[in-house]
């Protein structure tokens, strides 16, 4: 039981991580991404192909965020001109593309059998303490990134963020560089993606395009709606709140008797899709609702063009 | 060489005609309620289901079955629509359009694992009677894909009547080329609105339903081929109902022609790439404004 609580407040720590990135590019930037499952799965698939030619983990978890936030930053400047809609489109398309390279290209990334063995940090130094570690390092990094981004989005660049959310023409009026901002927004979430994806692939040890389609980013979605979706803590929340349904209906499946495996699958997904309904109809602002974001009223000399953004916050 | 390539094309218009129609479905519901409703995937898949019952069940022939696909997947396409969206659409905010968006795509995974939990996994097979393919000049092609050819061109026709003749059609057009114009002329968005999801989601169904008879019906019929449906889509500049038939057309025989170079696995991706470049290079789609309906 013990060993099952430690893998589910892992993987808690990892949907964290995920839904922080969709906080920044989502909830702040107003920027939507349904292909984050398709960063998730780059930085599983670049950490764990770099770490069987040998590259120091640590390494390879630095060069998966950077590859990730890499692509974050091309795809954003491809699409700088699309309206809202069609980016939903073309990052959709994203995500699911990667997904057949991966399922497809098998001399990379084994297509359908996936990429075995993965190694893992300290795992034999640490033996049955190994779980433990593992949890703390996965919590200790979404703290350390609940505080940059926190210290990010209090500055004026985060103003400028949500300026740019909630209307990027005064944005642009204000001097601000909307297209940099995006695609600052659109990096840093795709980064932290990647990074929850390493961290995935060493703690489950093998990867296969099956753990990268769609329902993730549905998952993440209600994860980052259900906290509230321009808030840190709110990203924390929600991904407990979306394992916590998952893994429940694993054990009310088992209270129903008569069902199969592929009914208590489908049954899951059900209730996180109605979950999400349910939650952008009753409660859009989430558990936290959204901050009072304005600039603080004390200004320094050079504050001209940020309290001009920050009138267009919340 | 000319002959394999005359059959691509051949292979990527049978292809097109079949996207054609829940295509039309998405463009329709976009231009009238202003959203991308990835539920149209799902509603394929229940049409395609419906036929499927009706015809080996029931017993009944082709087309009393795809009237049967059209009406099912219509009324739950608006049930559905009543439910989960309507309470959205309500609410005020700037990121309304892209809220409905993310809440259709759960709608989509709500729906495909309804049918997953009725029906299970397995492909089922439509009991049609076996029948060899035409040959005429060293080209190949079933009766049944020629089948559904006639009639999505069938169903094409008749839409363009509907939308250039009928009051209802015309009030559509009106709504899809200015809203508060049209609501200033008398017209009630709501039911009209209603009326679109309906024609929408009964397209897709008929589109499933035609593609399942040709091939099988699993609970991913839909989703599998939602990435050339919003190419087509898009590629027709999601307002124009003509530029959705004329981009399905366009993004089949693309599909299939650059099989010739790319292996059949990237089919999905060659759409994606279709999308990104249509709308790198005209964002408006390739042939808005074939309607004369612009937004």
């Amino acid at each position: 039981m013990i060993a099952y609580l430690l893998f589910v407040a892992t993987l808690i720590a990892i949907y964290s991580i995920l839904s922080l990135g969709l906080v920044i590019s989502w909830g702040q930037a107003g920027l939507v991404n349904l292909g984050l499952v398709g960063f998730f799965g780059l930085g599983a698939y670049c950490s764990a192909l770099l770490t069987k030619i040998g590259v120091p983990i640590g390494l390879a978890w630095i060069a998966a965020a950077s590859l990730s936030s890499f692509v974050g930053v091309g795809l954003c400047l491809i699409t700088r001109t699309l309206r809202g809609d069609y980016l939903a489109i073309v990052t959709l398309g994203f995500g699911e593309g990667l997904r057949l390279i991966e399922l497809n290209e098998r001399w990379l990334t084994g297509g359908s059998d996936g990429i075995s063995g993965i190694r893992a940090p300290l795992k034999l130094e640490l033996g049955d303490l190994f779980p433990w570690f593992y949890m703390a390092l996965s919590w200790l990094i979404v703290i350390a990134a609940c505080l940059v981004i926190s210290r990010i989005l209090k500055s004026p660049f985060g103003r400028a963020l949500r300026a740019v959310r909630d209307d990027e023409k005064v944005a642009a009026v204000a001097g601000k560089s909307v297209l940099r901002l995006k695609c600052q927004a659109f990096g840093i979430g795709a980064g932290l993606f990647g990074l929850a994806g390493a961290l995935y692939a060493h703690f489950i040890s093998y990867i296969s395009p099956d753990n990268f389609v769609l329902q993730l980013t549905i998952y993440i979605f209600l994860a980052v709606t259900a906290g509230g979706y321009s808030r840190l803590i709110g990203a924390v929340f929600g991904s407990f709140v979306v394992l916590t349904i998952l893994e429940s209906s694993r054990f009310a499946a088992e209270v129903i008797p008569g069902l199969s495996a592929v009914q208590i699958a489908s049954l899951r997904e059900f209730a996180i899709a109605v979950a999400l309904i349910l939650i952008m109809q009753l409660r859009p602002q989430g558990a936290f609702g959204m901050l009072n974001e304005r600039a603080p009223p004390t200004r320094n000399a050079n504050g001209a063009s940020p309290s001009l953004a920050a009138k267009t916050g919340e | 060489m000319l002959t394999e390539l005359t059959q691509y094309v051949l292979n990527g218009l049978v292809l097109g005609a079949l996207i054609a129609l829940p295509a039309l479905g998405l463009s329709l519901i976009f231009s009238v309620q202003g959203f991308v409703n990835f539920s149209v995937a799902a509603q394929m898949t229940v049409g395609a289901y419906a036929a499927w019952l009706a015809g080996t069940y029931v017993g009944w022939s082709p087309y009393p079955m795809l009237l049967f696909a059209f009406v099912i997947s219509g009324a739950l396409g608006v049930i559905c629509d009543r439910l989960a969206l309507a309470p959205i659409r309500r609410q005020s905010g700037g990121q309304t359009a892209l809220m409905l968006a993310v809440v259709s795509i759960a709608l989509n995974l709500a729906l495909e694992n309804a049918l997953r939990f009725i029906f299970g996994n397995s492909l089922n097979n439509f009991d049609m009677p076996i029948v060899r393919n035409f040959r005429l000049l060293g080209l190949s092609v079933g009766p049944q894909q020629i089948r559904n050819l006639v009639t999505a061109l069938v169903i094409t026709v008749a839409l363009a009547a509907f939308f250039s003749l009928t009051r209802w059609g015309k009030a559509m057009r009106a709504v899809s080329d200015n809203p508060d114009l049209a609501r200033l002329k008398g017209i009630d968005p709501r039911r009209l609105s209603n009326l679109a999801t309906f024609l929408g989601m009964g397209l897709a169904g008929v589109g499933g339903s035609l593609l399942a008879i040709d091939t099988s019906v699993d609970p991913s019929t839909g989703s599998r081929l939602i990435l050339i449906i919003f190419a087509a889509s898009v590629v027709g500049g999601l307002t124009s109902l003509y530029g959705a038939v004329l981009g399905a057309l366009f993004v089949g025989v693309a599909g299939e022609v650059a099989l010739i170079w790319i292996s059949p696995v990237y089919q999905s991706l060659t759409a994606f790439i279709a999308i990104l470049i249509v709308l790198l290079v005209k964002p408006t789609g390739l042939f808005a404004g074939a309607s004369g309906a612009k937004r």
